[in-house]
């Protein structure tokens, strides 16, 4: 489906490579990473390698090139100057790796506290080395030439430093952004993340396959299920397998009402933030119906684990329509009164619209994708661009905004849910009979009555719990539109049932590296609510 | 003693011990400060929205200042580079306090036994109840709720709690 290739590049040649890149289109730089090549069995010239993912403005190919790196104190050359949403992936890749990039102004940690150590990933790291932290850090060293760069001065202007978050109700948890303050303007932001880092790509390089699928949960916690379908979808990929039709459809079935959920989260917190707490109560409760669906169909509420490679856990229990249907109904309700309290009052609008507008060009610039960046009118949505799954076949409309203001991520989301229950409804009729997972003694554990009753059943199940699903040797990159926009997972095989690495390029973490930048000479205020329209989920961001 | 029908009384004395009235108080009053981090926090948002409806228990008064709270609910994961946040938090409360771990992450680390996630929040502040679950389903954050309210009736009034504890994190 993607055409997917990969370029060999050296260091010296990196920046001038991209940049021809950038003017054949490839606009959208999706992400950086490196691989360790330490434990490898044909370990490459250099240790490390970096590589570098980037999608062209047909929104359709993806192209990757991997770089050579000999060593890691040299590093190559940062490519910030072409694409901002290069700052933060090269932080991580240095923080986790510790490859240096030449000219990158601010070239810190950003996942792992300011005390901490070594590097992480790279193999000879041991996954549970943990390291206490004892103070966080002032973060001045990032204010300070942000004041400069502005000609400002804290003394003589009068500014006050205010941290926002971590822990503050509106930061959603675990981000802090430190503001300088010109009354209530915010004249310069800075934003410090990894406080909900979780090591999730090392516990990959420890965990089968199908054990990872619970981590994957974790990453965006409001929409669990389509976290699963994106990694067993690549990984999938890799084994060159599809599921039956079946087992398509309960996956859109299942990733669209995620979507929903995910949404009437994101809104009911938003709302919630700006004192609509009525709104809260409208979105939140048809949610609670939803999990109750969930947790019948999957046993659990919220991190329900239900995908595995090459299908899911068992099909849908008796009676789901008639559920479904329900919370659909529910939903719908809540949809449609929170709007009528919104649509036409006067203290939404006024307090949302026109601000900090991302207008199209920066949002790609950023590394925006999904409903923040279809906010700034850009018309980019995978289902479209390069369908999996039948999403060609379903009659639904992509939702794009116009300035990208707070205003429009918002009301694009509320917009997506009702395009996402059109699919929901259309999958319900087509819904075909048939098997769920593939047809593959060596991906799907079999039957428990074989595994009772039979040595060749019992040798089958212990082979795949023990040694896991064996992907095939090689490299992929696959996509999936999640909630948040564009979830795709990098993944190295070494022929074995665990993987070599596993990079997440979530969306949640480009969308903040952008946070501090367009709050500027916005009040707080309106910064929290940036905040909350911009949906964003530490658990995916921080990994 | 059951002052809440006091109409029932008429115009009656009720004779009790100040003990009595301050844990009724307290009982009915838990303040919480949610330290929500992570998936744990999202299953606190459905407790606290009306389907379970934490306000029943009167615990509904959710406080974003360490400072007006007595009640720590620490709801998900917490990293080596959130706990001198957690400390500073649980240092600005003002005694008597208590603290609940919601979920495996914050009560033990649960499943990211790894360079990142501290090992239960007990290696940093004393917990009173740990809630299992990954996440938990609301009605358990609730009983925790309901058992720190038979527990702040058994103990002093008037003291310091857990003045043993020493956190990794303490004197340095
Ligand atoms: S206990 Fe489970 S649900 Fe709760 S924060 Fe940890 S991983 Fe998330």
């Amino acid at each position: 489906m993607t055409s997917d290739t990969m370029i060999k590049v050296t260091g010296d040649l990196l920046l001038d490579t991209l940049k021809s890149a950038k003017e054949e289109g490839y606009t959208l730089l999706l992400d950086i990473t490196a691989i360790d090549n330490l434990y490898k069995s044909h370990p490459p010239m250099t240790r490390f390698e970096l590589i570098y993912i980037l999608r062209h403005e047909n929104f359709k190919d993806v192209r990757s090139y991997k770089v050579p790196v000999g060593d890691p104190e040299i590093g190559v050359e940062t490519i910030t100057s072409l694409f901002a949403s290069a700052d933060w992936a090269e932080r991580e890749v240095y923080d986790q790796y510790g490859i240096h990039f030449q000219n990158h102004k601010m070239l810190k940690r950003v996942l792992n506290h300011n005390e901490f150590v070594g590097h992480p990933l790279r193999k000879d790291y041991e996954i549970t080395k943990g390291q206490y932290c004892t103070v966080s850090q002032d973060m001045m060293d990032e204010m300070k030439p942000l004041l400069k760069e502005k000609e400002l001065d804290l003394q003589k202007d009068n500014l006050m430093v205010v941290n926002l978050g971590p822990s503050h109700p509106a930061s959603h948890g675990t981000i802090r952004t430190l503001v300088a303050l010109d009354g209530e303007k915010i004249v310069a932001a800075a934003s410090e993340i990894g406080y909900l880092h979780r090591g999730f790509e090392k516990s990959c390089e420890n965990h089968n396959y199908n054990q990872i699928i619970p981590y994957t949960d974790r990453l965006n916690y409001c929409s669990a299920l389509m976290n699963n379908i994106a990694f067993a979808k690549t990984a999938e990929d890799m084994l060159g397998v599809t599921l039956p039709d079946r087992g398509i459809f309960i996956r859109i079935i299942v990733a669209e009402l995620s979507r929903v959920i995910d949404h009437l989260v994101c809104l009911a917190a938003g709302l919630l933030d700006m004192g609509g707490q009525t709104n809260y109560w409208y979105l939140f409760n048809p949610r609670n119906n939803a999990y109750d669906f969930l947790s019948k169909l999957t046993g659990a509420r919220l991190t329900n684990s239900y995908m595995r490679i090459g299908g899911m856990a068992h099909d849908l229990y008796e009676g789901w329509e008639t559920d479904l249907d329900d919370v659909l109904k529910k939903i719908d309700f809540g949809i449609t009164e929170s709007l009528k309290m919104i649509t036409h009052n006067r203290i939404y609008n006024d307090r949302i619209q026109d601000v900090s507008p991302v207008s199209a060009k920066e949002a790609i610039d950023y590394g925006f994708t999904g409903p923040n960046l279809r906010a700034s009118g850009v018309a980019y949505d995978l289902r479209f661009s390069d369908p999996y799954y039948y999403y060609d076949t379903f009659d639904f409309n992509m939702v794009v905004g116009s300035v990208g203001d707070t205003y429009d991520r918002m009301m694009v989301r509320f917009e997506e849910m009702n395009e996402s229950m059109k699919i929901i409804r259309q999958a319900m009729k087509r819904i075909p009979d048939g098997a769920i997972n593939v047809p593959d003694k060596r991906i799907i554990l079999p039957h428990k009555g074989c595994v009772y009753g039979g040595i060749e059943g019992m040798m089958n199940q212990f082979k795949l719990v023990i040694d896991g699903v064996k992907v095939p040797e090689g490299e992929h990159y696959g996509a999936f539109e999640a909630a948040n926009g564009e979830l795709g997972f990098y993944i190295v095989s070494d022929g074995s049932g665990t993987p070599y690495k596993v990079k997440v390029r979530a969306p949640s973490f480009y969308h903040l590296a952008a946070y501090p930048k367009i709050i500027e000479n916005y009040q707080v205020a309106d910064a929290i609510m940036t905040l909350g329209s911009m949906n964003i989920i530490a658990g995916e961001m921080d990994r | 003693m059951d002052v809440s029908n006091t109409h029932l009384l008429d115009e009656a004395v009720v004779t009790t011990k100040v003990d009595a009235v301050i844990d009724w108080g307290r009982e009915a009053s838990l303040w919480p400060f949610v330290f929500g981090t992570a998936c744990c926090a999202i299953e606190f948002m459905a407790t606290a929205a009306s389907r379970y409806d934490i306000s029943r228990f009167g615990a509904e008064v959710l406080r974003f200042s360490p400072r007006h709270a007595d009640l720590l609910v620490v709801a998900g994961t917490v990293s080596y580079k959130q706990a001198p946040i957690l400390k500073q938090i649980w240092d600005q409360m003002p005694e008597p306090k208590w603290c609940i771990a919601v979920g495996a992450c914050a009560s033990t680390g649960g499943f990211y036994d790894n360079y990142t996630t501290l090992q239960g929040i007990d290696e940093i502040v004393p917990v009173d109840i740990y809630v299992a679950g990954c996440p938990p389903r609301p009605e358990a954050i609730l009983d925790a709720v309901m058992d720190i309210q038979r527990q702040l009736k058994r103990e002093a009034k008037f003291e310091v709690r857990n003045t043993d504890f020493k956190g990794k994190l303490d004197d340095i």
